[in-house]
């Protein structure tokens, strides 16, 4: 039994130094597509076409990418000619489209944030890299975050998936129950926009419309480390995505 | 501590023409067997429902078939329900009932198959089809306190039903609603679990656990808290975004539900697939059920509270994830399948350094497994605890890992192969004390498996084409099959003329599994729960659709 402990030490310790240092290694995140250069507005609107779920826009010589709507389908990655740009990085999460302003938690959180996850129809997958955070890799103990089992105690409302209509009233309800002051952090594409499962008569395509959200992480999954960033930002140790600036004001 | 399976002997296999012939035999003038279509071998069409009953006891019984599902279709005028039964070795086998669209009840097969219990109730909530003779229909995936009676959504007349602006979008629920409760001895009461549970890292699933004190009584699940109507959403979409959806409905599994999708296009089309996108297919195949088992044993040695254990199997799940990104860009294998074949393809040096990444993860489970079995703390609380004994898995139709461990030794790569598994060799594991233990020892041996057949994959890969045109798509219905990492996943396609999915019917092991988990429940103590729960590693989510 006690070689457990002895077992526990040879593995050495594997967290990531994110924060403090950008996490490099291979595979922590699938990447996403970014606004791209092409040489004629024909290749642009060509490169646009290819996204099954309208997320990328032709503008002239150049193609935007609407992060709320994408689920990494790769369609636009490795595929015919021509594709976009993709980058490795995972510092995603950004406000609502409509809000302007980023105010973080009070000050006194910034080192204990006691976070309530729901799963309100998600496919497992946002959910799963959710959970990730608990593990050795990313470990988020270590800068004072911890998953609580009741909303009474939640500071932070994490919510997964499109918003099924049979977990909407259990949603809100968790929302209602949870003491101010408090943020809720919509993760993954399907909790912006609803993803592929859009609106329909059994998904509200997306938790703004049943909730206020305060940030948004795009991804489909979003990876355990944009997750955490999102954890950072809400804290007020990282600026959403646009708000560089202003953080850097502050502090 | 171990004990080797007894020598159990394997059930006959049968010829499709003695199955034929037997049904013929006993049912002669009220059946027409013939040979049937996209994917079936045999089709027993009914002229009278009310010889349903027998002739399917006669399948799951005597012939030793599984229970497949149930595919309900409105198609013009009538329903057309095929229930389907593999017979290992020779292959689907359906009983086709029609009969007129103003039929609104016909006979329920469940008190013959108890496997069909909970497609019957799909059915009736979905579709408004009563079932004669079924114990207990309603309440199922459309939850009382918040449904009306009489919505039938996945009907075709109903289309106005599903506009998102109808008032009974953004109802309140019925406070007056009431769970059924059975268990009246004195001083029982009920424990409510979830939806919402374990800070909400548990997937959305309700437990209604009656007890009169220590031992849990009566265990009913509450599903369908993340129903999203992907069959329904599919309908009048063209096949490359249901491939989305079929992609997306159950990460854990999201590469066997995809390709189990292509092949059913593929066989409408009659599109041969190239050889290294088939050897391809079962490298990424075997590479997510290493990847989930790895995630399922975490779960497990989680539910124990033993944590160093805990974390030593998220290591290697998390190593998993990061050698499926690096070696398709995707953590959870998205976007990689296509009608055809796959979308891209992969270099000699990205496939060895793979390996190198498996090898690597089937040393640390090793090392894992050989720790936990002598680490009697954690043993106690798995042996002789959940048990589903092989009498009752036949029963109730247990199939995946879970099935495995209680001798029902069901696996559609053997069973039924698809992408040539035929030619690859390895073993499907079998135990039969059915515990929390043999689950766990099938996951460990499993994952064994899949490295073997990662390795086998890499070694045949041929330089080739990736993938095969599968165009234009007329119309055409056909079944596709594969072995999901929790068992089976059976998806029914219809296209119309003009190509568009008319009707998709998606069958998972988790709503098969799901239906038998108060099995392993009942009788055990409250705090076995939690553990019976991790070692079954259902996913709600992939049972919700």
């Amino acid at each position: 039994m006690s070689f457990w402990f002895w077992r526990g030490l040879q593995k050495g310790v594997q967290t990531t130094r994110y924060p403090r240092a950008y996490e490099n290694a291979a595979g922590v995140t699938p990447g996403r597509p970014v606004a791209t250069q092409f040489s004629s507005a024909h290749e642009a609107a060509l490169a646009a076409q290819v996204c099954p779920v309208g997320a990328i826009t032709p503008q002239d010589n150049s193609a935007r990418v609407n992060l709320a709507l994408c689920i990494h389908c790769q369609r636009c990655h490795f595929g015919d000619e021509p594709v976009m740009e993709w980058r490795s990085d995972y510092e995603w999460t950004r406000l609502p489209d409509t809000q302007q302003r980023y105010e973080p938690l009070p000050k006194a959180y910034k080192r204990s944030l006691h976070i309530i996850v729901v799963d309100a129809g998600d496919c497992g997958a946002c959910l799963h890299e959710v959970k990730q955070l608990n593990t050795p890799f990313y470990n988020m103990h270590r800068l004072g975050m911890f998953f609580t089992a009741t909303p009474r105690a939640a500071d932070l409302l994490v919510v997964v998936g499109p918003v099924s209509e049979n977990m909407r009233v259990p949603l809100l309800k968790t929302y209602e129950a949870m003491p101010n002051p408090k943020k809720v952090l919509a993760v993954g594409t399907c909790a912006i926009s609803g993803g592929i499962f859009g609106q329909s008569f059994v998904s509200a395509g997306g938790v703004s419309s049943i909730l206020p959200v305060d940030l948004e992480i795009p991804g489909d999954p979003a990876p355990p480390l944009a997750i955490l960033h999102g954890l950072l930002v809400v804290t007020g140790r990282k600026a959403p995505v646009g708000h560089e600036s202003a953080s850097e004001r502050s502090s | 501590m171990m004990v080797t399976p007894a020598p159990l002997t394997a059930p006959k296999k049968l010829e499709i023409e003695e199955i034929a012939a037997a049904v013929r035999d006993r049912f002669g003038p009220a059946v027409l067997v013939s040979r049937g279509q996209g994917g079936v071998v045999l089709s027993v069409s009914l002229f009278e429902p009310t010889t349903h009953p027998p002739i399917s006891k006669m399948l799951f019984w005597d012939m030793g078939c599984s229970f497949g599902g149930i595919v309900v279709e409105e198609l013009k005028g009538k329903w057309r329900l095929s229930y389907l039964f593999l017979s290992a070795g020779c292959g689907w086998v359906e009983v086709l009932v029609e009969a007129p669209s103003t039929v609104s009840a016909l006979p329920s097969i469940s008190s013959e198959v108890h496997a069909a219990d909970w497609h019957e109730r799909e059915a009736e909530d979905l579709f408004g089809l009563r079932f004669e003779g079924h114990p207990r229909l309603g309440d199922f995936i459309l939850h009382d306190q918040m449904w009306p009676e009489g919505v039938a959504p996945h009907r075709k007349l109903h289309r106005e039903l599903i506009d998102v602006h109808q008032e009974h979008f953004r109802r309140r629920p019925n406070s007056e609603w009431r769970p059924l409760l059975v268990v009246q001895d004195p001083g029982a009461f009920a424990m409510p679990v979830g939806p919402i549970y374990e800070g909400g890292l548990g997937q959305s699933v309700h437990f209604l656990l009656e007890t009169v004190g220590e031992d849990v009584v009566r265990a009913v699940p509450r599903l369908f808290y993340n129903f999203r109507a992907v069959e329904k959403i599919a309908e009048e979409q063209p096949v490359s975004r249901v491939l989305l959806l079929a992609e997306r409905f159950a990460a854990t599994s999201s590469f066997a539900h995809s390709l189990a999708f292509c092949l059913a296009v593929e066989r409408i089309s009659s599109t041969q697939v190239p050889a290294r996108a088939k050897n391809l297919r079962i490298l990424l195949s075997e590479l997510e059920r290493l990847r989930h088992h790895a995630g399922a044993i975490t779960g497990i040695c989680e539910s124990t509270a033993l944590s160093v254990a805990t974390s030593q199997a998220a290591i290697i799940e998390e190593r998993l994830l990061r050698a499926c990104c690096q070696f398709t860009g995707h953590r959870y294998l998205f976007g990689l399948n296509t009608p055809g074949g796959l979308r891209r393809d992969f270099s000699a040096e990205s496939c060895t350094e793979l390996l190198k990444a498996i090898d690597r993860a089937v040393a640390d489970l090793h090392a894992l497994e050989d720790g936990l079995y002598f680490t009697s703390s954690f043993l106690d609380r798995l042996e002789d605890v959940g048990i589903v004994d092989p009498d009752k898995a036949r029963d109730l139709n247990f199939v995946g890992p879970v099935g495995r461990a209680s001798a029902c030794s069901g696996d559609l790569r053997r069973d039924c192969p698809y992408e040539g598994y035929e030619t690859y060799q390895f073993e499907v594991p079998r135990e039969i004390e059915g515990d929390g233990y043999a689950r766990l020892r099938i996951l460990f041996q499993e994952a064994y498996q899949s490295a073997r057949l990662v390795q086998q994959a890499t070694h045949r890969l041929e330089p080739g084409q990736i993938s095969a045109p599968c165009e234009p798509l007329s119309g055409g219905v056909a079944l596709g099959w594969a072995e999901a990492p929790i068992g089976p996943a059976l998806h029914w396609l219809r296209l119309d003329a003009s190509g568009l999915v008319e009707r998709y019917r998606v069958m998972t092991a988790s709503f098969n599994n799901w239906l038998g988990f108060r099995v392993a429940v009942e009788d055990f103590a409250f705090q076995d729960f939690p553990i019976i729960l991790a070692t079954f590693g259902l996913s709600p989510t992939e049972c919700d659709r």
